[in-house]
C-alpha cells in the first residue's frame, strides 16, 4: 500500500492550509526526515517532513492551492518494492483537490524492473541515478525569505550582525545567500554598497519593524536610560499594536456576585488538602462552559471565513519578568475543577521559569486577563490575536447591591468582554458574557 | 584499444584527486583516477604523512632524553635510523592501501601509468612506456600536483644534495646538515634532523625564517630554535655548492655581505616547489601556465573548457588540505550542485610541525595593517596554561587578530606543543564568521591547551584572566 501523506496539523487549531510549494516531484526518492512540502498557515510558513523512506508516486495536490483541509492526502509516497500500478485506487476517497490526473507514464521505468531482469550495465546507471537523487536532497531548495524566518529570528552569522550594527543597517531587509539562507559578510558587504551605504550615512535607520522610524526627540537635558528592547517585548508590541489597528474591538461590562462562587470555594478547598481552587480557576471553568453555550464566540477572522473552532482552549494571561505569556488549557470545558487548577499552577510556574514549550502557548482560541489580584475594579482588555475575543476579571469586592428592593452588600466582580466585531457582534458578545455570569454568579450549574 | 568511457577523469591521486574522484563517485559520475606512482601522491607517500611519522620518532628520542624532568629513568638512549625510515614507510603504506581500498569502495576506476591530455575529452595512458589505456571524459581534472624546485646552480642530486624525497628516507643521520629554505618543508626537516643531533644549518634568503607565519611567530620560532643550537641565517645566500667525495662545501653570503664556507656532509633543498605541468599533453590546449602553475578560476577551470586543475598544480597555498578542497568544489561545480562555495585562502589554516609546532589562519598582524583594519590584537603565552605547564611543554603563545570596529577574527597564529590540533577552531570560527563575542562565550575545556585560544581572545579586548 502506498504510504498516504496528509495534510498536517501544524498547531491545535489549524483546521486548514495552503500548499505553498513542493520540495520534490513525482518520482524523487525521499527517506524519512526529507522535507517534502511547504505548507503556509495563518501564522506561520511550515515544512511537512517524509515519515517514510519511498519514492515520491504522485502529487495529489498542487502547490498554491489554498484551504487545504486537515489530514486530507496530499501525496503519496510508494514504499520499498512498490510500482506504480500500487497507486492505482489508493489515496482515491480525499482527493477532490486533484490537480489533473498523473499519468502512468510518468513514472520511471527502472525501479518496477525487475531487478533480476536488469543486466548489470544497466545496474551502474539507476544506481548513479539513485545517488544523484539522494544528492539533491541535501541540496533542497532552500528558502531565502527565511533569513527573516518564521519565528521572527533573523539568521546572520555574527560577523554580518556586527558589520550590520557598524553601519546602522537593518538585517530584516537583507537577503541571506549563506547556507541555509544565513545573511553572511558578503551580503552586508553587497548591501552596503547597493545604496544601503547611503543609509547609514544618513539618519539612524530604523533598527526593527516594530521600532517606529521617528521616535520624538528629547528636549536636551532629560535624563533617561535606553533599555533594550527584548524579543519577547518586541513581540508584544507588535501583536498588540496589530491588535488595536486592525481589530475592532468593542466592550462589555457585567458584575458578577461571587459570594456563593466563594462559599463554594471555601466548601471544596475545605474537603481536601489535594487541590487548592482560585476564582480564577473558576473563571476559567465559567468561560469554556459559556463557550460551549455560545459556541458562534469560540472563532476567529480568517479573511474570507470565519475559522469556528471544535475545541474550547483557554488562554490565560500569565505576568512574567519583561512582559507576559499565555498558556493555554486545552479542552477547558472537558476539565473538572480541580484539574483545571492543578494544569495552571504547572503552567504558570513553568511560564515564571520560561521553560513553555510553544505548543503550550501558542494556538487558543479565546483569552483571559485577570487583574483582580491587583485590586482593579474593572479595565478593557486588549485582544491578542488571531483571536476574537479576551475577558477582562476585576478584583471580587464588597459592594453596595440593591437586592430585592434594599440596599444590600454583596462580593461583585466587574468582568468587562473585548469583542473582535467582525466575528462577534453585540449579541454574541451579550449571549457570551450572560452565559459566563451564569455560571459564576450561579456556581452549582458549573457541575451540570 | 578499446577506448573506456568516463563522465570524469583525474589525472594524480594525490590528496586532491582522489578525494576528488571519491566525491564524484558519490554524485553519480562514472569515475577513473590515473596514478603513474603510488596511490596518495606525495601527501600520503613522500610529504605530509611520512614526515610526521619521522617527527614523531624525534618528538619521542627527544622526550626519552629529558625523561628526568618527568621523574623517569632511561639508560643507553639512541634511535636506529633505519627504523625510524621504516616505520615512516609502513605508515605511508598503510595509508596509501587505505586510499586504494576507499576508491575501490566508490568504485573509482584505479588506472597505474602516465597520464596525457590527447585532444578533446581524451586521455592516453602509458605504463613502462608502453599504452596502456585510452580513455574519454566529458570532464577532466588534472591534479599532478608538483615538485621541489631546484634553483640555477642548486640541482640535487640525490646523494650529497638533497630534496625532501631523500631527505625522507636516509641511511643515516648526518652529522651536519644545510638546509636551503625555512618555510614549511625546510623547518620540518631542520627540527627532525636536529633532534636526532645533527648539527644543522638554515640558510633564508628573507630577513627572517618561516617567511609566510606571523613576524612574532617567527621570531618566537627563530629564538626556540637557536635555543635547540641550531644555526638560522637569514638574509643569506648560497652562492655554491661543491660536492665532494663525502659532503660538501656550501658558500653562504650572509645579510651583511660576509662570504662563509660551510662544510656539510648533507645539503636538503627546501626552495619551493613548483607545479608539475611538463609532459601532460597541455600543448595544443587552451590550458595556461604561469610560472610553473595552471591558471584556473575560482571553480578551478582551466581556459580549456572541460579540463579543470586543482591542488599543488594550481598554486599557493600548497596544502593537501586545500587540494582536497578545491577538489570537492571542482566536482560539485561541474555536477551542477547548488550553493557550491569557492575557497576562501584566508580561512585555510596551515601547519608546519617543527618542534615548537606552528600553526596560523588568515592575516598576520603586518598584513591585517596593511589592509587598513584597526586591530585588536591577543596574545597569550604557554606559560599561563596549566595543561602546557603540566605536559612540560610552557614554551609557545597564541595571537590573536581582530578588527577593532566588527570584532571580526582576522588572523590566528600559534606556537607551541599541539597547536596543530588546535588551529581547527579558529577554522570553524573563521568559516562561521565570528566575532570575539562568540568566541568568549564559548566554553573551553579545562584543564586544556585549547584554554588559551580564550585567553588571547580575552586579552585582545584587556580581559584575559590567567595573566
Amino acid at each position: 500500500m502506498p504510504i498516504k501523506i496528509t495534510m498536517p496539523q501544524l498547531s491545535p487549531t489549524m483546521t486548514e492550509g495552503t500548499l505553498s510549494k513542493w520540495l520534490v516531484k513525482e518520482g524523487d526518492e525521499v527517506s524519512s526526515g526529507d522535507i517534502l512540502a511547504e505548507i503556509e498557515t495563518d501564522k506561520a510558513t511550515m515544512e511537512v517532513e517524509s515519515i517514510d523512506d519511498g519514492k515520491v508516486g504522485k502529487i495529489l495536490v498542487a502547490e498554491g492551492t489554498d484551504n487545504v483541509p486537515v489530514n486530507e492526502v496530499i501525496a503519496l509516497l510508494l514504499g520499498e518494492g512498490e510500482d506504480a500500478s500500487a497507486l492505482e485506487g489508493a489515496g482515491s476517497g480525499s482527493e477532490k483537490k486533484q490537480p489533473a490526473k498523473a499519468e502512468k507514464e510518468e513514472e520511471p521505468e527502472e525501479e518496477s524492473d525487475d531487478e533480476a531482469a536488469s543486466e548489470e550495465k544497466e545496474e551502474e546507471q539507476p544506481r548513479a541515478e539513485r545517488k544523484k537523487a539522494d544528492e539533491g536532497k541535501s541540496a533542497r531548495p532552500e528558502r531565502k525569505a527565511e533569513a527573516g524566518s518564521d519565528d521572527g529570528r533573523i539568521k546572520a552569522s555574527p560577523l554580518a550582525r556586527s558589520m550590520a550594527r557598524q553601519a546602522d543597517l537593518d538585517l530584516g531587509g537583507i537577503e541571506g545567500s549563506g547556507p541555509h539562507g544565513r545573511i553572511i559578510k558578503r551580503d552586508i558587504e553587497a548591501a552596503l554598497e547597493s545604496g544601503g551605504a547611503r543609509q547609514a550615512s544618513a539618519e539612524p535607520a530604523p533598527r526593527a519593524k516594530s521600532a517606529p522610524a521617528a521616535v520624538a526627540p528629547l528636549p536636551e537635558g532629560v535624563a533617561y536610560e535606553e533599555i533594550k528592547v527584548s524579543n519577547m517585548r518586541r513581540v508584544i508590541a507588535e501583536r498588540l499594536q496589530e491588535s488595536k489597528a486592525t481589530i475592532p474591538h468593542f466592550y462589555l461590562t457585567v458584575d458578577c456576585t461571587i459570594d456563593r462562587l466563594l462559599e463554594m470555594r471555601a466548601d471544596l478547598n475545605g474537603r481536601s488538602d489535594a487541590y487548592k481552587l482560585s476564582v480564577n480557576d473558576f473563571v476559567i471553568r465559567a468561560v469554556a462552559l459559556a463557550m460551549r453555550k455560545v459556541p458562534e464566540a469560540n472563532a476567529q477572522w480568517g479573511g474570507n471565513v470565519i475559522r469556528r473552532f471544535k475545541d474550547i482552549d483557554v488562554s490565560v494571561a500569565v505576568a512574567i519578568e519583561g512582559g507576559l505569556i499565555t498558556p493555554v488549557i486545552r479542552k477547558a470545558d472537558t476539565k473538572g475543577l480541580a484539574a483545571i487548577s492543578d494544569e495552571m499552577k504547572e503552567l504558570a510556574r513553568r511560564a515564571r521559569e520560561g521553560k513553555l514549550a510553544p505548543e503550550e502557548y501558542q494556538g487558543g482560541s479565546f483569552s483571559i486577563s485577570n487583574l483582580g489580584m491587583y485590586g482593579i475594579k474593572q479595565f478593557d482588555a486588549v485582544i491578542n490575536p488571531p483571536q476574537a475575543g479576551i475577558l477582562a476579571i476585576g478584583a471580587g469586592e464588597k459592594r453596595p447591591v440593591v437586592k430585592d428592593g434594599g440596599l444590600d452588600v454583596a462580593t461583585v466582580m466587574s468582568c468587562t468582554l473585548s469583542c473582535d466585531h467582525r466575528v462577534i457582534d453585540g449579541a454574541i458578545g451579550a449571549n457570551l458574557l450572560t452565559a459566563f455570569k451564569g455560571f459564576i454568579e450561579d456556581p452549582l450549574t458549573m457541575l451540570l | 584499444m578499446a577506448e573506456q568511457n568516463f563522465d570524469l577523469v583525474v589525472i594524480g591521486s594525490g590528496p586532491g584527486g582522489y578525494v576528488a574522484a571519491i566525491r564524484a563517485a558519490q554524485l553519480g559520475m562514472k569515475t577513473a583516477v590515473i596514478e603513474r606512482e603510488s596511490l596518495g601522491g606525495i601527501c600520503l607517500n613522500w610529504g605530509c604523512i611520512p614526515t610526521k611519522a619521522l617527527l614523531r620518532s624525534a618528538e619521542v628520542y627527544h622526550l626519552m632524553q629529558n625523561a628526568e624532568a618527568f621523574g623517569l629513568k632511561a639508560d643507553n638512549i639512541a634511535y636506529d635510523a633505519t627504523k625510524v625510515v621504516e616505520r615512516s614507510r609502513k605508515v605511508a603504506g598503510r595509508l596509501s592501501g587505505g586510499v586504494a581500498h576507499l576508491l575501490k569502495k566508490n568504485k573509482v576506476m584505479v588506472i597505474e601509468g602516465q597520464a596525457r591530455l590527447a585532444g578533446k575529452g581524451k586521455v592516453k595512458v602509458e605504463k613502462d612506456g608502453k599504452p596502456a589505456a585510452d580513455l574519454a571524459a566529458r570532464h577532466i581534472i588534472l591534479a599532478t600536483g608538483a615538485r621541489a624546485r631546484e634553483l640555477p646552480g642548486l640541482e640535487a642530486d640525490g646523494k650529497t644534495i638533497w630534496t625532501y624525497r631523500e631527505a625522507m628516507v636516509p641511511e643515516a643521520i648526518p652529522k651536519s646538515l644545510l638546509v636551503v629554505g625555512s618555510g614549511a618543508i625546510g623547518m620540518e626537516f631542520a627540527s627532525f634532523y636536529r633532534d636526532l643531533g645533527g648539527q644543522v644549518t638554515v640558510v633564508e634568503v628573507v630577513e627572517r625564517i618561516l617567511p609566510a607565519e606571523d613576524e612574532e611567530i617567527a621570531a618566537f620560532a627563530h629564538k626556540a630554535f637557536e635555543k635547540q643550537g641550531m644555526t638560522l641565517m637569514t638574509g643569506a645566500r648560497v652562492g655554491g655548492i661543491k660536492t665532494k667525495k663525502a659532503g660538501a662545501t656550501v658558500q653562504v653570503t650572509d645579510a651583511k655581505g660576509k662570504e662563509h664556507t660551510i662544510e656539510v656532509e648533507k645539503v636538503i633543498l627546501a626552495v619551493g616547489i613548483t607545479g608539475n605541468v611538463e609532459d601532460i599533453g597541455l600543448d595544443g590546449t587552451k590550458v595556461k601556465v604561469e610560472k610553473g602553475h595552471v591558471v584556473v578560476n575560482r571553480w578551478l577551470e582551466t581556459d580549456e573548457p572541460g579540463i579543470y586543475a586543482i591542488g599543488d598544480l594550481v598554486g599557493p597555498p600548497w596544502l593537501a588540505h586545500k587540494a582536497s578542497h578545491e577538489g570537492i568544489i571542482c566536482v560539485e561545480k561541474i555536477a551542477g550542485l547548488d550553493h557550491v562555495e569557492p575557497l576562501i585562502t584566508l580561512n585555510i589554516p596551515g601547519c608546519t610541525y617543527c618542534r615548537p609546532q606552528i600553526a596560523s589562519i588568515g592575516l598576520t598582524e603586518a598584513k591585517a595593517k596593511a589592509a587598513g583594519h584597526e586591530l585588536k590584537v591577543g596574545r597569550f603565552p604557554f606559560i599561563g596554561n596549566g595543561k602546557a605547564i603540566a605536559l612540560g611543554e610552557d614554551q609557545g603563545m597564541v595571537k590573536t587578530i581582530f578588527d577593532a570596529a566588527t570584532g571580526e577574527l582576522l588572523g590566528a597564529h600559534m606556537i607551541g606543543a599541539e597547536v596543530t590540533e588546535l588551529i581547527q577552531g579558529f577554522a570553524i570560527g573563521k568559516t562561521l564568521e565570528t566575532t570575539e563575542a562568540e568566541l568568549m562565550h564559548t566554553v573551553f575545556p579545562h584543564p586544556t591547551l585549547s584554554e588559551m585560544m580564550l585567553e588571547s581572545t580575552l586579552a585582545a579586548y584587556g580581559r584575559a584572566i590567567h595573566i
